[in-house]
């Protein structure tokens, strides 16, 4: 390969400094703009590119297999549609802070603003939604620009970053020169938690009488999940999860309580509603947890460890913050435990709330449930899979039935909540995991929006089960219109539109199986788990009326949790 | 409360769309926003003048620090500082009323910067109450346009952090460097 100094076209450049930044797979689909990025890709060895079938699934590909590897996904699009097809994934990758650098191919500088051919404003587009973006205006700051992009998107809370490339900059010439360090002089962001701050909350949290940790998606980023179970392990102090945490604290481990908020157990949203001192962890407070801001663990005494110092204090006030990555406050914080805390009550408390009301579901009609496909599942693979669920009902019964064990095995779109996630999210996961099984989840909805994927999973032979959770309804909107609406289940029935998904599968080339009977997910699943050198799709087709309970009301109090579903109008109040 | 802020962000395409994209998307209050350069080059000043309680006041300092073109986010309204704004209005004039409208103009310290036979520009420069007590007082002459450029602040006295300070002088020492050679 060249040399440091030689004079190289940008395209050369762009890759150079791929393979600085030890990129081994890219995710794109080529096109006008970037057509001398994908001339130079074809004698290019040291990377994978991956074709997909429309730009946004390259971006949840690219977010799937920075979430299970925790490097940084890569994007290569073309401009205009190319690039503006990449704006949902972009928007998913920021609110789930995943790491990722979107290329996007631009017309040449001279033409930027006159409407040119395949033109859109990406810097403007883009601006809100990414940690930050770039143009790169000559061919001079192309490689600063490069490296500039990585540690960016991947360090301090990680985030998308997209890099405008002008198809000008890309053609033209210039002395190659890979920086080895840069100075960003505004973004310079905490590692270390202040240890004052740390010593307070130790303090605070050996003294606690029903202290809680509720942990969030940052402990996976910042791989703090050894030092988060040593430190809740020697301290016997009981764990809530947010969707995003989950898998960071083992789910078959006694300290578990499961998942918190909207959909949480019972016990895990009582556990935050009595605690005395709450300790949240890469957590944000998001409204689907926390329900009504108020309210939320009212009486409990917070301490927020997050490497963001924009999560704290924007939704609820807390008592302690740290600003730093959570791996080492957890370090720091089980050092500092003076002793820890006596709570033989408390864990009294939680188990009683855990026999009250326990995780159930009705299994004696001899019909399939989503809640028992996920059990199945979960006990099949030992919580060992990797798990990536799109967004509804099933996403939400897969969090509270699937045991995850081991950190970066959930990968779901949480805070921006988009259909269609799964599929190429799952297609990304399996070039980052070769050892363990890739299980995508999705709804009939959600898998049809992303279908175009499944030619992606086939070509490539990668080794996903694809799950499809059919209720012939848009399940959760149809949850809340029987919940809220009154009824009236406005365009959320698919029954009689929905294709043959087994065809569809077919179609594809795709090996397919359907089923309407428990008696038949074993051996499915068993089928599916088995095969490993090439895509499988199985279509659960499963009771059409179902909710998903727990469930406290939008902006709603602990108090507000319903559990059950006494009849189509009304549900029990606790 | 009102507060002004004073944000020092790296002198390039696009810094000032990012700050306003900003208080858009988060829906921050954003009553004035000015920006001009400063004594080193590539920085420039953005003072922004907003409005909000206590917490939203630490969001905002703490997500304007979060964008990565901003270099220095200070809150200056707890600060000793300096605050003025500059207006260009444009009164209707008749014979009758010149010599009220340029004793208006000598009370508030202002100058008369453009006179037609039926209007006079006024520049006045002051704290923000200052324009705006001479915009009340001009009123009933009838103002036919007007521009004011919004607030720019400073800190008194010196109030500057020390590594601002090595920067100044490293910065003014290269700018003797360039006027020697």
């Amino acid at each position: 390969m060249k040399n440091k100094g030689q004079v190289m076209t940008g395209a050369e450049i762009f890759f150079e400094c791929l393979k600085k930044e030890k990129v081994e797979h890219i995710f794109g689909f080529p096109g006008g703009s970037v057509l001398k990025l994908y001339e130079q890709l074809y004698d290019i060895d040291f990377l994978q590119h991956i074709l997909v079938r429309h730009e946004q699934g390259a971006v949840h590909a690219a977010e799937g297999y920075a979430k299970a590897s925790g490097k940084t996904g890569v994007v290569l699009v073309t401009s205009g549609p190319g690039a503006t097809n990449t704006v949902t994934g972009i928007a998913d990758a920021y609110m789930d802070s995943v790491p990722i650098v979107v290329f996007t191919g631009q017309v040449p500088s001279h033409l930027i603003g006159n409407d040119a051919f395949q033109e859109a404003d990406m810097m403007g587009i883009t601006r809100p939604i990414t940690k930050h973006n770039f143009l790169v205006r000559s061919v001079e700051e192309l490689a600063i620009t490069i490296k500039k992009a990585f540690y960016i998107a991947s360090s301090g809370r990680p985030g998308p970053v997209v890099v405008d490339l002008p198809k000008d900059v890309i053609n033209s010439k210039c002395e190659f020169v890979y920086p080895d360090n840069m100075e960003i002089r505004g973004y310079k962001p905490t590692i270390k938690g202040h240890s004052h701050q740390i010593k307070k909350a130790a303090e605070a949290i050996s003294k606690a009488k029903r202290p809680l940790l509720y942990v969030g998606g940052g402990v996976i980023m910042s791989g703090g999940s050894q030092e988060l179970a040593l430190f809740a392990r020697e301290n016997k102090l009981p764990v809530v999860m947010t969707l995003q945490g989950l898998g960071a604290f083992p789910g078959t481990d006694d300290l578990s309580l499961g998942m918190l908020g909207m959909h949480g157990t019972y016990w895990a949203n009582q556990a935050v509603d009595n605690c005395d001192v709450l300790v949240s962890l890469g957590a944000r407070f998001d409204d689907r947890v926390t329900g009504n801001c108020e309210t939320f663990a009212k009486n409990a005494f917070k301490i927020h460890a997050d490497i963001d110092p924009t999560c704290i204090d924007k939704n609820v006030i807390v008592d302690i913050p740290i600003v730093g990555d959570v791996k080492h406050i957890l370090a720091e914080l089980a050092v500092e435990m003076p002793k820890p805390p006596d709570i033989k009550d408390w864990w009294s408390q939680i188990y009683e709330w855990k026999d009250e009301c326990p995780m159930q579901y009705e299994d004696n009609d001899g019909r399939l449930r989503t809640e028992y496909v996920i059990e199945k599942l979960s006990e099949k693979t030992n919580g060992n899979a990797v798990i990536v669920t799109d967004v509804g009902q099933h996403q939400m019964w897969t969090a509270q039935y699937y045991k995850y064990n081991f950190p970066r095995s959930n990968i779901t779109s949480g805070g921006l909540g988009t259909m269609g996630f799964s599929v190429p999210a799952s297609i990304g996961v399996s070039f980052a995991v070769k050892d363990r099984p890739i299980i995508s989840i999705s709804g009939d909805g959600g898998f049809q929006m992303n279908i175009q994927e499944l030619i992606t999973a086939a070509a490539y032979k990668v080794p996903v089960k694809f799950i499809i959770i059919n209720n012939s309804f848009l399940g959760m909107v149809r949850q809340w219109q029987e919940m809220f609406h009154g009824e009236k289940y406005s365009f959320t029935d698919l029954s009689a539109s929905n294709p043959d998904f087994v065809k569809v599968g077919e179609a594809f080339g795709i090996e397919s199986f359907s089923t309407d009977s428990p008696k038949d997910v074993d051996s499915l699943l068993d089928k599916a788990l088995s095969i490993n050198d090439r895509p499988v799709l199985i279509e659960f087709k499963v009771v059409k009326d179902d909710l998903v309970f727990p469930m406290v009301p939008s902006g709603g109090s602990i108090s507000e949790m319903m559990v059950k579903r006494i009849n189509s109008k009304r549900m029990t109040l606790l | 409360m009102k507060h002004t802020i004073s944000v020092l962000v790296e002198n390039h395409f696009g810094a000032f769309d990012r700050i306003a994209t900003m208080f858009s998307g988060k829906g921050f209050n954003l009553t004035s926003i000015s920006i001009g350069e400063t004594e080193i080059p590539d920085i420039s000043r953005m003072t922004v003048v907003t409005e909000g309680d206590n917490q939203i006041l630490d969001q905002i300092v703490k997500q304007l620090d979060r964008l990565i073109d901003t270099i220095k986010v200070i809150d200056l309204t707890s600060a000793y500082h300096v605050e003025r704004e500059l207006a260009l209005i444009k009164v209707s004039m008749q014979k009758a009323t010149m010599e009220q409208i340029k004793n208006i103009t000598d009370i508030f310290r202002g100058t008369i910067v453009d006179i037609t036979n039926n209007s006079m520009t006024i520049e006045i420069t002051g704290p923000p109450d200052k324009i705006d007590a001479t915009v009340n007082v001009l009123m009933p002459f009838g103002i036919m346009e007007m521009a004011r450029s919004g607030i720019v602040a400073l800190t008194r006295g010196e109030q500057i952090k020390k590594n601002n300070k090595e920067k100044i002088k490293k910065n003014n020492k290269s700018q003797i460097i360039k006027e020697t050679k």
